[in-house]
């Protein structure tokens, strides 16, 4: 066999060349695009202002601990709403599959269910669940916004998390509930103990991305009441009169989610490795 | 007779898959369905374990007719033990807790209980140091064996083995196949869909040959493989022995 220099064969040190030409070119590449927006943006005739609102150094330290405290609350919110979502969501994906014709109205009702609140947007149920309940006339603590701001997340997540778990249910081959069925096991336990358990892995990292989305869309309970991060930054822009508390509640956000979105990449990826 | 089906008939829509197959099989005998792929040979037997329900005629389980269908098939599929082709082990359970399953949860009775007798089938057919490993960590032969042991663990009154070395690799079939043999010489009742003719005539007590949804021939293994008296099982015959 022939081989190269360094004892590489011919193809090792084909492709060693051509992944060095590449990494040279991405790098220039790179290097090209975020020299000209850093050159080019200042350019322009309202970058000044822009800085001076957005990007104020000032506004950022001053700010920066007390919309911290105030993602807390996000924080909260998120973590008491997702194990609810899980729950719901999971009982909904499972009320498709029941044939006992008593329950029939529990099938019909989740069906129903997930159509709905698929279809309309989470703001508007925020909206209409956390203003319109309490509207009723609820003695305290039953008017509470954080109660129904926390009902109306659950509602619309737990409808998208159903359909996550049925997908999961459905790709788990027929095979499997069969030979579970042939040993004698009873419809409910070859669901439990043989379907379930793989669905349930299957859809981890899909699971993984809707908790992210959730983790954001808490910022949206600001509009009927609770004094999150959200609420807090335009507490503060109207307050200081500029902008900068916006970035910093971004990058807060950014701080928690884009290390989580690396996470569930990097749970897809391992699981079409495992399953090639 | 242990099992008897009468007239059974399954159609999936227009297409006809058992045209009214009646079929004995005596306690602790061997029957050997042969015949083509689609001859119905599979789904005979999803019938019987009734995985799917049949459109007419019925199946006697010792003189009662299981295909009855206001009748809960759970109990009756405790008593029928059945091993697939794709072995179908739980990809998510070790060895032993797919073998464990079904017994605990359908007898209720504590695993510790359970682990001596499982342990003794793990060891009688030569895994006992692969309990613990996942169905991916075996090769095709082992899983199969593991499915074989599984549908043991119920106490099968009959066992139903549904082209059981079709994806082994050729060289894996042989510890398959001798597992059967075992069965055989304890007694077990079974019926079996295969294309391994040399084990068929040598073990089978009697082979029925599948065409087109209907037994075609039935009988004693040397006078199906020495003497056919229907052309088309002499074609079938003629076309499996030259590959």
């Amino acid at each position: 066999m022939a081989e190269g220099p360094a004892g590489l064969t011919r193809r090792q040190a084909y492709e060693r060349r051509l992944k060095r030409r590449s990494l040279t070119t991405a790098g220039l590449s790179t290097l090209g695009v975020v020299s000209a927006i850093v050159l080019l943006v200042p350019l322009a005739p309202g970058w000044d202002r822009v800085k001076t609102s957005f990007f104020n150094g000032e506004v950022f330290v001053r700010t920066f601990p007390d919309l911290l405290q105030a993602f807390l609350l996000d924080v909260a919110i998120f973590a008491w709403s997702a194990p609810l979502i899980a729950a719901l969501g999971l009982a909904v994906a499972l009320a498709r599959d029941v044939r006992n014709p008593v329950l029939y109205p529990l099938r019909l009702f989740s069906a129903v269910y997930t159509d709905v609140f698929r279809g309309v947007p989470v703001v508007l149920v925020v909206y209409l669940v956390g203003f319109g309940i309490p509207g009723l006339g609820l003695p305290r603590p039953w008017n509470s916004p954080y109660i129904w701001g926390t009902v109306a997340l659950v509602l619309t997540y737990s409808a998208y998390v159903a359909e996550i778990f049925r997908s999961g249910i459905e790709s788990v081959h027929q095979s499997q509930r069969n030979a579970a069925l042939s040993l004698g096991l009873s419809m409910s336990d070859a669901m439990r103990y043989v379907v379930l358990p793989q669905a349930i892995r299957r859809v981890i990292p899909a699971q993984m991305n809707m908790l992210i989305a959730l983790q954001k869309d808490v910022a949206l309970l600001s509009f009927i009441g609770p004094v999150e991060i959200f609420r807090q930054a335009g507490v503060f822009k109207s307050l200081l009169a500029n902008f900068t508390p916006y970035v910093v509640a971004a990058v807060i956000f950014l701080a928690i989610t884009i290390p989580a979105t690396r996470l569930a990449d990097h749970l897809i990826a391992k699981q079409n490795r495992a399953r090639t | 007779m242990k099992l008897r089906l009468d007239h059974v008939r399954k159609a999936f829509g227009p297409t006809t898959v058992l045209d009214g197959i009646s079929l004995n099989v005596a306690e602790g005998e061997m029957v050997c369905l042969i015949g083509a792929s689609g001859s119905g040979k599979s789904t005979l037997l999803r019938c019987i374990n009734l995985l799917e329900p049949i459109d007419d005629g019925a199946i006697y389980l010792d003189g009662v007719d299981i295909a009855e269908p206001a009748l809960d098939p759970q109990p009756i599929r405790q008593r029928i033990g059945m091993v697939f082709q794709s072995y179908n082990l739980f990809p998510h359970m070790t060895a032993e807790q797919n073998v464990l399953l079904a017994p605990h949860r359908v007898y209720g009775t504590p695993r510790e209980q359970l682990r001596p007798q499982i342990t003794g089938l793990f060891q009688r057919f030569g895994l006992e140091d692969r309990m613990d490993r996942y169905p991916d960590q075996l090769s095709g032969g082992q899983q199969q064996r593991v499915a074989i042991i599984r549908a043991l663990a119920m106490h099968p009154e009959i066992m139903l083995f549904d082209e059981v070395t079709s994806a082994l690799d050729p060289e894996l079939v042989g510890e398959v196949l001798q597992v059967l043999r075992t069965l055989k010489q304890e007694g077990m009742t079974m019926v079996l869909a295969t294309h391994e003719m040399a084990f068929a005539r040598d073990v089978a007590d009697r082979i029925c040959f599948l065409d087109q949804g209907q037994i075609l021939e039935e009988g004693p293994p040397n006078q199906i493989f020495q003497d056919p008296q229907q052309k088309r099982t002499k074609d079938f015959l003629r076309r499996v022995r030259h590959h």
